[in-house]
């Protein structure tokens, strides 16, 4: 008797320690590193190794994050973090030194800038507003774009379109579409009750395609041919006009620095982020490249 | 005498050992079952706890809210539950009865060739991923219901209640069909011997002994649509606020609600998606439950 239950509680210790390790090995995907990309770093004289620390946009958070996992695995002995607890926060850090570098999804304030910050923009992030390809309607500004998605114009007819009403799409709340582009347009937590909530950029188009009466908005990256993105404010949605600055519903994505703080890693980073490898990583994450 | 003992302690051994693989295999599925409510009552519970780290929210307000605004902290689920149990019951509604006259057909009156077609047809319907019937439902029955609708848009508690409707006919099919299997024939031939004609038996004798295997498949029907998520994604139109008011209202269903926005989530809105499964959760226990009661002293059994 005794020893079935000795064999008992082996096999169940057994049993946990298997499920322990699956738990685990879930957990820590490795790196997958082709021998290739290891190469540059043999092109820097002295081994990087220290903190890198960011702060800031929780918008920047995923090309940011990106881009450190990169800049970690061309340099093991880098250690980075980015924390993402808004603009504001972000840019307060990289003034008081909290963190080397701070991020924003937004303009920087003038007040801001007389903190004696350094700006670069690494990135921009364009929201394409989309109808369907059967909508006689080309162009519409800010104005009316915030009235349709808070309930106020109803009706394509008011556009200028057919006298139909206009179904709303928008994504899911959390979504970082979703936040900068009532961010940008100004209707923050009030959006029509009526709207329909479609998962992702992809089933946005979807809906739009398969809806004559449907307006949608997606980021630039997935835009493509089975719906028809709107002009604004007479600006086509291309990167050139968001680069320039003429087409409204795009942001920069901007690092602040001051330079006293800026370790070696941290300086490294930067010039990273702007090369050809860093600005690759900010397209794959479906920002717009500044280079 | 020596060698049989040999051989009795050996097969002693391999009993012993296959006893306890069956064991393993079986505390698998507890381990999983009580490590998974354990996690999702352990993180839904949170918000209603007071002294959360992430924040408060009311129960009353949580279980009778008609908004969802989880940048505004607020978190009303109300409307969903209503939503997924009408597109629940007018599945049922709708399935049941094509279900169940399917299987009387298979197991009573098809001709053989016919049989051949409609059973690999059914287990064909049960093996597609849910995924696709939420592509077939966007593509389809969406555009289709946007053609009769009052409303401006097809995606719709109606929707919804006819892709649920498609997805649990193989659920009641395959069960009703085993229930009406496991009718003794001696039923039939008592009803035909009393000059019963085939339809009178059917169903004055063989479908009311197999009523309890029947209702099983009608409860299993029900878990079905209640937790089904992927196919309904697509085509309810998922609204942030607001009751249905006909069936040609978008709903948003709590499976839904949750896969939709946890990727993102964090703090206490993603600990109230937790809690939405909390909810969900609870409508699975009922559910099996009453399942356990009606299958107690069925011929399924």
């Amino acid at each position: 008797m005794k020893r079935s239950k000795f064999s008992f509680i082996l096999v169940l210790m057994l049993a946990l320690s298997v499920f322990l390790v699956a738990c685990t090995s879930g957990n820590e995907t490795p790196p997958t590193e082709e021998p290739g990309t290891e190469e540059p770093v043999a092109e820097e004289p002295q081994n990087l190794s220290g903190p890198l620390t960011l702060s800031g946009s929780t918008s920047v958070e995923k090309v940011g994050l990106a881009l450190i996992e990169e800049f970690m695995a061309l340099n093991p002995d880098v250690v980075g973090t980015y924390e993402a607890i808004g603009s504001s926060g972000g840019i307060k850090n990289a003034a008081d030194g909290v963190t080397q570098i701070g991020t924003a999804s937004r303009e920087i304030k003038d007040e801001e800038k007389a903190w004696g910050i350094e700006e670069l923009t690494i990135a921009y992030d364009g929201i394409g507003v989309i109808v369907n390809p059967a909508n006689p309607v080309e162009d519409l500004t800010i104005d009316q774009i915030t009235k349709i998605y808070t309930g106020e114009i109803t009706n394509w007819k008011e556009l200028g379109g057919n006298d139909e009403e206009i179904v709303v799409v928008s994504r899911e709340d959390g979504s970082g579409t979703r936040g900068a582009f009532e961010e940008i347009l100004g209707f923050e937590g009030k959006l029509t009750q009526k709207a329909l909530i479609a998962e992702g950029n992809g089933n946005v188009q979807t809906t739009v395609a398969g809806n004559p009466k449907a307006i949608g908005y997606v980021s630039f990256s997935s835009l493509d041919n089975t719906v028809k993105p709107l002009k604004v404010e007479g600006v086509e949605p291309t990167a050139e006009d968001v680069i320039n600055g003429t087409y409204k519903i795009s942001r920069p994505f901007i690092f602040v620095y001051k330079e006293e703080n800026l370790t070696e890693p941290a300086k490294a980073f930067l010039d990273f982020v702007m090369s050809e490898e860093g600005q690759n990583i900010v397209e794959e994450n479906g920002a717009i490249r500044v280079k | 005498m020596e060698k049989d003992m040999k051989l009795d302690k050996k097969n002693e051994l391999k009993e012993k050992l296959a006893h306890y693989l069956f064991l393993f295999n079986a505390t698998v599925a507890i381990i999983s079952v009580a490590a998974i409510a354990f996690f999702v009552f352990y993180r839904g519970l949170q918000p209603f706890i007071p002294g959360n780290a992430e924040g408060n929210y009311n129960l009353i307000d949580f279980l009778s809210g008609l908004e969802w605004r989880p940048s505004l902290g607020k978190f009303g689920i109300l409307y969903m539950i209503v939503g997924s149990l009408l597109a629940t019951f007018g599945a049922i509604i709708l399935g049941v009865p094509v279900g169940i006259l399917t299987a009387i057909f298979i197991a009573e009156l098809a001709p053989k060739w016919a049989k051949k077609i409609i059973k690999p047809a059914v287990e064909m319907l049960a093996g597609i991923p849910s995924v696709l019937y939420g592509l077939f439902g966007l593509g389809v029955i969406v555009p289709w219901i946007m053609q009769i609708s009052p409303q401006a848009q097809g995606q719709s508690l109606l929707a919804v209640i006819i892709v649920l409707m498609i997805m649990i006919l193989p659920t009641v099919i395959t069960i009703t069909e085993s229930a009406i299997n496991s009718v003794p024939d001696a039923y039939r031939e008592g009803s035909f011997g009393l000059g019963a004609t085939k339809l009178y038996t059917i169903f004055k004798v063989v479908l009311p002994a197999a009523k309890s295997g029947i209702l099983a498949g009608v409860v299993l029907g029900i878990g079905r649509a209640i937790g089904e998520t992927m196919a309904v994604m697509l085509v309810a139109g998922n609204p942030i606020a607001g009751l249905p008011k006909s069936i040609f209202s978008p709903i948003r269903p709590l499976t839904t609600n949750i896969a939709m926005e946890m990727s993102y989530a964090f703090g206490l809105h993603q600990e109230m998606l937790f809690a939405t499964g909390v909810v969900l959760f609870v409508f699975i226990i009922l559910i099996n439950l009453i399942l356990s009661r009606i299958t107690r002293g069925s011929v399924l059994k």
